[in-house]
């Protein structure tokens, strides 16, 4: 006990000594909770207000549609069904409102309720002779509410209603039924649609009678059965009636959050990676600090399992408030971005937090730290006592034909590839951790530029507005963490070249030269790694991402050559611009200070 | 620039440095008047804290004086700016440390290279007269070698060709032999003493009575004011181990 409370004690105190770095290892951990925890809860919550949907309505299981009421008929009674409602008749038509005409699938329903698939309305009510009821999601692009006027085939009906339903995705990716052929997304251009299919058709429900004056098309039997897991043995072959299960007509309606989470999770396992890189700089310019204080920890009688302990417990304790902070932002920020649209039922300010998800993201955090840490924790606490004691600092690495190249290169230049070649495994963090974040902006400029064209993969205005927001945060967490990790390992570069800057002056060379050396030796490796993050990272990334979607990578095209040159020089200018304030500051030292430092 | 006029190499009058404010004011040099002439050796003896290093680096403007005047070759330099300093330090100043402060990744060559590097003389040219500098100093069979594989008297030796490298009108020296044992001791000592037959101008600050009696001039310091300056003779005798009483 007394040896845990020790450890805490050492860990809180660092802590506290340290309050900037500490704050930029949460910051750092910060980000990929948050990510992890809007993918998590996104998924989760993707599918939940389907399910409350299809609860509350009574959806069906299977819904099933053909050209004749007879085809369908038989079915009704089939093995394992337990209750049904149709067959409904099915119009296809156009709906008109406020100079607006757009495709419409008409079921005509009985205006009592039904066993299976009851519509839960919204606003209004239900269907009357002269009155039609509209698809909540439908309804919400339209801008149409009870008691407007809308023409259908022609006859003016007043909008009595706004309703969702389980028996169809919402619009825009309403299921389509019987022999209706329905386009979703962008016609491809200069195409004339085939006669009688509809275009991302909306869903309305009018009474039989006035669904039959439209002209009947096909009939649809929505069917309950004994057990949902049924439901894939009536799909049957291609002469057989049209069958929607539940699960596809859920996959449907969630696909808009689903899509936002795949994104959220490789958003999150790319900050991830950069927590780990910043963590892994922050960790070992710490650790050279830490040497004396090992040293005297192991003077007074700690084992190299304790030290261990003692160094790890704060970057574990950084990680916890992390993963805590983490979990309650994303939790809260997660129905901003993918909230679960008018088409569907369900709480949109609650998203619930299993405990798998607290797990997950906890286990990710503790990761992290544990991944970045753990060696340089227990190198340092198997140093010799003495050698810690002495402060003795890690001998840089020797470059020789770096340092053979150098000599040709103007001052500023020689300078910046030594300081560089001096630390290899840290220049390499930092092309790392820049073509991470450069691959996932590539990323984001195909899908940006994909989402830029109307109804580009079926979407609405108001959900590509959602997936720009997931992009959006995606791009500026990558971005802020980016440019955390160009700070710290600056800042770790200027720590660890006191010596060597202030001897470089002694020697002759100017404040501007040091500077340029340090802030310098960070562009190079961020212009190698926006290089890298273009290619191969961003494009394998991209082919990850459409792997994983199953989506069709030639439909988006590739970021222009000057977009791609632009994305490097911005990159090489923004971390010109992070570096130069602590490469100013640490050019700038008192030479006798640190060449005094140094000798003691 | 300001100019002045005579044989003096490096002059200072008034010089003072001051570090902190009110009751914790501290003067580590306080108003102390220097003058070098060319070719000559001085030697700064004192106690530890006396400010004699810190001397030196006002001096080689390293640090800025408080108060005062530093000129070198007939210009005033305690009021040039970073960029100035760095240039003058680059051309007419050599610094040789206690702690050697050479760069562990880089072999004694490249170390002794850097100086003429940073000066803007070609590669070829740098690499050229370090080698020839390393041959001076008896380290040309060493070139390669990274300092760790080198003794502390050769490590000392390959700081002293770096402060050569780019022909210095004065070589500033603080416990050149601080870290070193009788013998490296006596290698730095005779190189020194090369260097003053040569009619290089050093100005060194030590601890060691031995060293400091092979100078043409002693300035001792105590509480950052200069309490007492003797000429010498042995500089220059050619029996510079036997008179500091390193060899029989």
């Amino acid at each position: 006990m007394g040896r845990i409370l020790l450890v805490a004690r050492l860990a809180l105190r660092d802590l506290r000594r340290r309050p900037v770095e500490a704050a930029l290892l949460l910051l750092a951990v910060l980000a990929a909770t948050t990510t992890l925890t809007l993918g998590l809860v996104l998924r989760d919550s993707a599918a939940e207000p389907y399910q409350n949907t299809r609860a509350l309505t009574a959806g069906p299981d299977v819904v099933m549609s053909a050209r004749t009421a007879g085809q369908l008929a038989a079915y009704g009674n089939a093995a394992g069904v337990t209750a049904r409602s149709g067959p409904f008749p099915v119009a296809a038509t156009k709906l008109a409102t406020a100079g607006q005409t757009v495709d419409v699938q008409v079921i005509g329903r009985d205006t009592a309720g039904s066993p299976v698939d009851r519509p839960q309305r919204v606003t209004g009510g239900w269907v009357r002779d002269g009155g039609v009821v509209v698809e909540a999601a439908f309804a919400t692009a339209y801008g149409l509410s009870a008691g407007d006027r809308v023409t259908l085939g022609g006859r003016e009906f007043e909008v009595a209603g706004v309703a969702v339903t389980a028996a169809s995705a919402p619009f825009p990716a309403t299921t389509c039924l019987g022999e209706i052929a329905c386009l979703h997304g962008t016609a491809p251009a200069g195409a004339d649609l085939p006669p009688g299919m509809l275009h991302n058709p909306g869903l309305v429900w009018l009474t039989r009678a006035d669904t039959e004056k439209l002209g009947v098309v096909s009939y649809v039997l929505n069917l309950r059965l004994t057990d949902p897991g049924l439901a894939p043995a009536f799909i049957g072959s291609p002469d057989q009636p049209r069958v929607a299960l539940w699960t596809e007509i859920r996959a449907d309606a969630t696909e808009v959050a689903g899509d936002s989470q795949i994104l959220l999770m490789i958003g999150a396992w790319l900050l991830g990676l950069l927590a780990v890189a910043s963590l892994s700089v922050l960790v070992g310019g710490r650790m050279a600090e830490q040497t004396r204080r090992v040293g005297l920890l192991k003077a007074v009688g700690g084992t190299p399992g304790v030290i261990a302990c003692v160094l790890l417990a704060e970057y574990l304790l950084v990680a916890l408030v992390a993963a805590v902070a983490g979990l309650t932002i994303g939790a809260f920020t997660a129905p901003l971005l993918a909230g679960p649209g008018a088409g569907l039922l369900g709480s949109a300010g609650t998203p619930a937090l299993s405990l798998s998800v607290i797990g997950t993201v906890t286990g990710v955090a503790l990761t992290v730290a544990v991944l970045a840490t753990a060696v340089p924790a227990w190198r340092a606490a198997r140093s010799s006592t003495v050698a810690a004691l002495a402060d003795a600092a890690r001998p840089p690495r020797r470059s020789g034909w770096l340092i053979a190249l150098s000599a040709r290169l103007p001052v500023p230049l020689l300078l910046s590839l030594r300081v560089a070649a001096r630390r290899p495994r840290r220049a390499l963090l930092a092309v790392a951790g820049i073509a991470v974040t450069v691959g996932g902006i590539y990323v984001a400029l195909i899908l940006d530029g994909f989402l830029s064209r109307p109804l580009a993969a079926g979407y609405t205005v108001a959900q590509i507005g959602a997936l720009r927001r997931v992009l959006l945060l995606w791009t500026v967490i990558l971005l802020v963490l980016a440019g955390v990790n160009a700070i710290v390992i600056t800042l770790a570069t200027v720590l660890d070249n006191r010596h060597t800057s202030a001897l470089a002056r002694a020697l002759g060379a100017t404040p501007r030269d040091v500077t340029a050396a340090l802030s310098g030796a960070q562009i190079l490796p961020a212009l190698l790694g926006a290089v890298l993050g273009i290619f191969p990272g961003g494009y394998l990334l991209f082919e990850a991402i459409m792997g994983i979607t199953g989506g069709d990578g030639d439909r988006a095209a590739p970021p222009g050559a000057g977009q791609l040159i632009a994305v490097v020089l911005v990159t090489a200018l923004i971390v010109a611009a992070l570096t130069a304030i602590p490469a100013y500051f640490g050019a700038r030292r008192p030479v006798t200070e640190s060449l005094r430092a140094e000798a003691a | 620039m300001s100019t002045m006029t005579g044989t003096s190499l490096v002059r200072a009058s008034g010089l003072r440095k001051e570090y902190g404010r009110g009751a914790g004011l501290l003067r580590a040099v306080d108003g102390v008047d220097v003058d070098v002439a060319r070719g000559e050796t001085v030697a700064v003896m004192g106690p530890s804290g006396c400010g004699k290093s810190t001397l030196l680096h006002l001096l080689g403007g390293l640090d800025r004086p408080s108060g005062g005047e530093v000129w070198l070759d007939g210009a005033r330099i305690d009021g040039l700016g970073e960029k100035a300093l760095a240039q003058l330090r680059r051309s007419a100043i050599g610094f040789v440390f206690q702690a050697f402060h050479l760069m562990e990744e880089l072999t004694a060559v490249e170390n002794v290279e850097l100086s003429a590097l940073l000066a803007g003389r070609s590669p070829r040219e740098s690499r050229r007269r370090a080698g020839e500098l390393l041959d001076r100093v008896g380290l040309g069979d060493r070139a390669g070698a990274l300092p760790s594989e080198l003794s502390g008297g050769q490590r000392q030796r390959v700081a002293v060709a770096r402060a050569l490298v780019n022909e210095p009108a004065v070589v500033l020296a603080d416990e050149p032999t601080g870290n070193l044992d009788s013998a490296a001791t006596l290698d730095v000592l005779r190189l020194f003493d090369d260097l003053h037959a040569a009619g290089q101008t050093l100005i060194i600050v030590t601890h060691d009575a031995r060293i400091a009696a092979t100078a043409d001039r002693l300035l001792t310091m105590r509480d950052g004011v200069i309490v007492d300056e003797t000429r010498l003779t042995g500089g220059s005798t050619g029996r510079l181990g036997a008179l500091a009483g390193l060899e029989d």
